[in-house]
């Protein structure tokens, strides 16, 4: 295995297929935020419930969170291991072109060149994103552990977070349409016949994927969506100014 | 001088090869990796040949003066290779091949090696399939065939018109394979300079690594040479830029017999040249005439667009010369033929010399999906070269300089006058008398380079050698002749590149000692042949510097050498006061313009000694025992 | 035509003294239907007689099969065309236009002079695999292993590579993926590759690492200035067979063996 992870081949497989598992679980964060399309509802918002439920699935089997757990465990293992293959990659890539001659652009896409530059402003991306709603350590807006709806309600109701939500949105576009089609090519699974199905597909899942995830912040700025009962003001103003 | 002693093997004609392999001396394999032997060139002679003694467990050093061994200009075949399979079931045979390879050579071949050529052609097939060449299939998933200049059966394979690149690609990676094993060591960007001649046996090379330009030196117990044919002596051929006669004309200088150097080939379907500044020519695939029909405007300075021509006034002139082989006849007429109707003034395209190769009526009855998917790329080619479309106007093709019959005599072991010293493929004179037919440049170079050398060459090695050092004295006198020629060459500090001097004296050659010949006209290219070689020795200029990298030098120094074999060749075309094949002398004609042969006087090889300007034939009778001798007829 | 020709000049890749530099000519009246080796051809002639050195570039059959001419043309390996340097004709050029020719550039492929470089890299990527071991002798009669057409085509597809590095140097990587995959796509997808099939993707990629070759982040340059138009699919065959030679799990008695 080790071996493998050594070869220039084998390290970009290792690439393609923790891609593929961020990507998975991409695919299953849009359709839970999506709960959140349901409004406050009558006494809890359908979003709360469902992040409940996350927390206590499998109980009494299992101790609170540990799916939760596993699931964040594997997604940093893949990330760091995404990261590293790539950070080793274009080591060498570099090294293998002479300095100062950087080879003349011939046809390549945008999204391909700019994988890198969209790779790392997702990583900060994902950096903030987690600080804001997983650990709840950004206090612009009120947050409160479980409360998944209003804090969702309140950090959207701010321009400039919507901003960043829909400026990443265009980041990881970019980065999983070229990255979905070739990890397909990486891993050798495409073949001449479906290479312009496997192209036309990536692109598919990621409108599906910039749609999915937009939705939401959009529908929250744009007040669709209702604010979060039984919200006291008192709450909202101890959360602006704390 | 000892007369020459071709080494003919007793018994009847088809049992000739296994008698001589039954009875020829072996070296155990324990005994193999301390055998050296030197391959000079690794197209498909060399390449085969290093591979298939490497294999052995001989230790074998493979010299290329290009970048990489696959570089090699037997890449450049395009339409095939002949095999005597008879899968198409027309009642071919190794006979028939036999007979037509003789026929095709104008009954200028030695009976015995061409007997073996056409048994070992089968074996050709089966080891390139084994390596994974790609040849055309039919859809049953059997190996596809088809049909080439000079022959009635269809017996040629080919992969697509890649024929030669798949073939050598195939031997490369045999060699390659070799080196990965240890047995073979490959020297790219080598040039070798000379023979190294110890006790009268060849013991090694002097090479110049092109890179450093530093002289090197190679001992071995037996030294093959590979290294291709001369017709680059005509400046524009279809070899390749680098295509040379280094490697046998400095070995004939050392004592190898050169034989019938006059038997060039003129191949037909060449793009005409289009300016004076072009360096190479481009030859079509020969496959093409398979479909393609061959004419003229029946009417001199007709400018018409071809297209508009009417049938009535188009000459046909193959077909109607030949009507039996038609577009297909063999290279030597169909060139001559082309020659001759552009003389009368009928030849089209900017120059005059060109003649229309036509594919409407393939079209028409076959469809265009055929055509393309037989030539598609060759037409590709074309109209990327040329800028016309085949598919919408007729080619121009004209006949090139394509290919050298003649080259190092050797005898039947493919060993030349040096003992130790052989010379395989087209580097040889051996196989194809005085006109070689399509699709045998492979099969020679591969049944050679496979199945021939690595034996006679073992027969070879199985004798005592003593060890030689290459701090010998024979070396030391070596290189200091190839450095005092090399400095000569620096030394003439004039203002004209070697490349100037090349087209002069190719431009001669061409004209005098090309298609056809008087012995007046060769009589005044030895004159300018001699004049221009001298102009080089009092006006070359190449870049300062033999330590190092200087292509300038490389070129010049390959020039000088095609001066002097220009020269033999013109005594040799002199000499030969008869018409066969590739040489045709005008004096020598029948009524209606066809070779005359003279079989009582020249059914014989010409052998030469190097003797500075006043070189010694020797000659080796031909006798036929399986041919009968006919007038070469293709009506 | 006229041309005014930035051409890379350097004397020696290995001496780190020499890191090279353009220098600029005018030629005129060339013509229109000459190759651009051509006219380096009568650009040198005019060098030998004004006494200067000439450009060191390499070609040799000029009729774009051999695979030796190598020159990166406005910033592009081959020149605008998709064919090699060799066909490429001054036709295709704009008269009085400056073109740039440069070596192919990539780590792996060190200036041997000027616009001559070497390659030796690809000729090792081979000896690492690309090869079906079998040696001179007598062998199977090849139709008692039918190929189908389709089969022969696409290893003929691959096998048409003529080995001139130009899609190492249009790679941003300086990979050789297309090279090598269209040699393990040639042998393996014929029955004679079959045995060998694991063993030389195994070694060919590993030697690719050796030499220092990048890797793929299919860009598909290299595919586009191929001269022989191989397709990529032969970079996702290599990677297909790389990793069913890396994940395939390893028969018992295979094991035994190689732990002996």
């Amino acid at each position: 295995m080790l071996e493998y992870w050594r070869s220039t081949v084998g390290k970009k497989q290792f690439v393609a297929v923790t891609g593929a598992i961020l990507v998975g679980y991409l695919i299953l964060h849009m359709l839970g935020n999506l709960n959140s399309a349901f409004g406050p509802g009558a006494d809890e918002a359908r979003v709360d419930w469902y992040a409940h439920w996350l927390r206590t699935f499998g109980e009494p089997l299992l101790p609170r969170e540990t799916i939760l757990w596993v699931v964040r465990v594997v997604l940093l293992g893949a990330l760091i291991v995404h990261i590293t293959g790539i950070a080793q990659l274009v080591k060498r890539n570099r090294e293998a072109r002479p300095a100062n001659f950087p080879a003349k652009r011939i046809g390549r896409s945008v999204e391909s060149m700019a994988m890198l530059g969209t790779g790392i402003l997702l990583l900060a991306f994902i950096i903030f994103h987690i600080l804001q709603f997983t650990t709840l350590s950004i206090h612009v807006t009120p947050v409160e552990e479980g409360a998944v709806y209003a804090n969702l309600y309140w950090v959207f109701q701010k321009w400039y977070f919507l901003a960043i939500y829909l400026a990443a949105l265009v980041l990881v576009g970019m980065h999983l349409r070229h990255g979905i089609w070739s990890l397909f090519q990486t891993l050798g699974l495409d073949n001449p016949s479906r290479n312009q199905k496997l192209r036309h597909g990536a692109t598919a899942l990621v409108v599906i994927l910039v749609i999915g995830f937009g939705s939401v912040p959009v529908l929250f700025f744009t007040d669709v969506l209702d604010p979060p009962r039984e919200v006291a003001l008192a709450t909202i103003l101890s959360g602006v100014f704390t | 001088m000892t007369a020459l002693d071709s080494k003919i093997p007793p018994g009847p004609m088809p049992e000739k090869w296994q008698n001589w392999l039954d009875a020829h001396s072996l070296v155990g394999p324990r005994n193999r990796a301390g055998k050296n032997v030197i391959v000079i060139g690794t197209g498909l002679a060399g390449s085969s040949c290093a591979a298939s003694l490497g294999a052995q467990g001989f230790k074998v050093k493979s010299f290329c003066f290009q970048d990489s061994p696959r570089r090699a200009h037997s890449i450049a075949a395009q339409g095939g290779i002949n095999a005597a399979k008879d899968y198409a079931n027309e009642g071919d045979s190794i006979r028939r091949l036999f007979a037509d390879t003789m026929k095709g050579g104008d009954f200028r071949s030695r009976e015995a090696n061409v007997w073996r050529l056409a048994q070992l052609s089968q074996n050709i097939i089966d080891q390139a399939v084994a390596q994974g060449v790609p040849f055309n299939r039919e859809y049953s998933g059997a190996l596809a065939t088809r049909s080439f200049g000079g022959v009635l059966v269809q017996r040629t394979f080919y992969t697509r018109g890649q024929t030669g690149q798949q073939l050598l690609l195939g031997a490369y990676s045999a060699l390659e394979h070799q080196v990965a094993a240890g047995n073979v060591e490959v020297f790219n960007r080598h040039e070798m300079q000379d023979v190294v001649i110890v006790d009268g046996e060849a013991r090694g090379v002097i090479v110049r690594n092109l890179v450093t330009g530093e002289l090197e030196r190679h001992a071995a117990d037996a030294v093959v040479l590979a290294s291709g044919g001369y017709t680059n002596v005509y400046y524009l051929s279809t070899n390749a830029m680098g295509s040379n006669v280094t490697a046998t004309w400095r070995a004939h200088k050392r004592g190898a017999y050169f034989a019938n150097p006059c038997y060039t080939q003129i191949h037909p379907t060449c793009i005409p040249q289009s300016g004076e500044y072009q360096s190479k020519l481009t030859l079509m695939s020969e496959s093409l005439r398979n479909d393609g029909r061959i004419w003229v405007p029946r009417k001199a300075g007709d400018d018409r667009p071809p297209a508009e021509i009417p049938e009535a006034e188009r000459y046909y002139y193959l077909e109607e010369r030949y009507p039996a082989f038609g577009n297909l006849a063999p290279r030597d007429i169909a060139s001559r033929a082309a020659k001759v109707v552009c003389d009368e003034g009928l030849g089209v395209g900017g120059t005059g010399r060109g003649v229309f190769l036509d594919f409407r009526d393939a079209i028409q009855d076959q469809g265009k999906d055929a055509i393309e998917r037989k030539y598609g790329n060759l037409f590709e080619m074309y109209h990327r070269i040329t800028g016309d479309d085949p598919y919408e106007t007729p080619m121009m093709i004209y006949p090139a300089p394509h290919y050298a019959m003649g080259g190092l005599w050797v005898d039947y072991e493919l060993q030349t006058t040096i003992p130790g010293l052989f010379a395989i493929g087209e580097a040889n004179f051996s196989d194809h008398g005085a006109n070689r037919l399509g699709a045998s440049a492979l099969m020679q170079c591969l049944a050679d380079g496979y199945f021939v050398a690595p034996h006679t060459v073992t027969n070879h090695l199985a004798k005592k050698h003593d060890e030689v050092a290459v701090t010998d004295s024979a070396f030391d006198q070596v290189e200091g002749d190839v450095r005092e020629h090399i400095q000569k060459l620096i030394d003439v500090g004039g203002s004209t590149s070697a490349q100037a001097f090349h087209r002069e004296m190719g431009h001669v050659m061409l004209d005098k000692c090309g298609m056809s010949r008087t012995a007046e006209g060769l009589d005044e290219a030895l004159t300018e042949v001699r004049r221009i070689k001298a102009d080089f020795y009092s006006d070359l200029r190449v870049d300062p510097g033999d330590e190092e990298f200087n292509q300038s030098l490389e070129y010049a120094n390959r020039v000088s050498d095609f001066f002097e074999l220009g020269e033999l060749m013109i005594h040799d075309a002199r000499r030969r006061e008869e018409s066969c094949g590739g040489h045709f002398r005008e004096e020598h004609q029948t009524d209606d313009g066809e070779a005359l042969r003279d079989d009582d006087h020249y059914a014989k090889v010409t052998a030469w000694e190097y003797e500075g300007d006043n070189p010694v034939p020797h000659d080796e009778d031909l006798n036929f025992e399986e041919v009968k001798l006919a007038t070469r007829s293709y009506k | 035509m006229n041309f005014t020709l930035e051409i890379w000049r350097q004397f020696d890749g290995s001496d780190e003294e020499d890191k090279g530099r353009f220098e600029t000519f005018k030629v005129t009246d060339i013509d229109p239907d000459a190759s651009i080796l051509e006219m380096l051809d009568q650009l040198n002639e005019r060098l030998s007689r004004e006494k200067k050195r000439n450009i060191a570039f390499d070609s040799d059959c000029r009729e774009g099969i051999c695979g030796t001419c190598a020159l990166v043309i406005d910033g592009t390996p081959h020149g605008p065309q998709q064919v090699t340097s060799c066909q490429t004709y001054m036709r295709d050029f704009i008269d009085g236009q400056t073109i740039t020719i440069e070596p192919f550039r990539a780590s792996t492929f060190p200036v041997v002079r000027d616009l001559a470089v070497d390659r030796g890299a690809l000729d090792r990527v081979i000896q690492a695999g690309g090869y079906i071991s079998t040696t001179t002798g007598p062998q199977p009669d090849p139709n008692a292993m039918p190929v189908a057409p389709e089969v022969q085509e696409k290893a003929m597809d691959a096998a048409i590579c003529i080995g001139c590095g130009a899609c190492v140097a249009a790679c941003p990587n300086g990979a050789a993926m297309l090279f090598t995959g269209a040699k393990v796509t040639h042998l393996n997808v014929l029955p004679q590759g079959q045995p060998e099939r694991e063993s030389r993707v195994v070694g060919m990629v590993e030697q690719m690492d050796a030499e220092g070759f990048g890797g793929c982040t299919n860009y598909g340059e290299c595919s586009r200035v191929c001269p022989q138009e191989i397709s990529i699919d032969v970079i996702g065959m290599l990677n297909r067979e790389y990793r069913k030679a890396k994940t395939k799990r390893k028969p018992k008695t295979e094991k035994a063996m190689s732990t002996q």
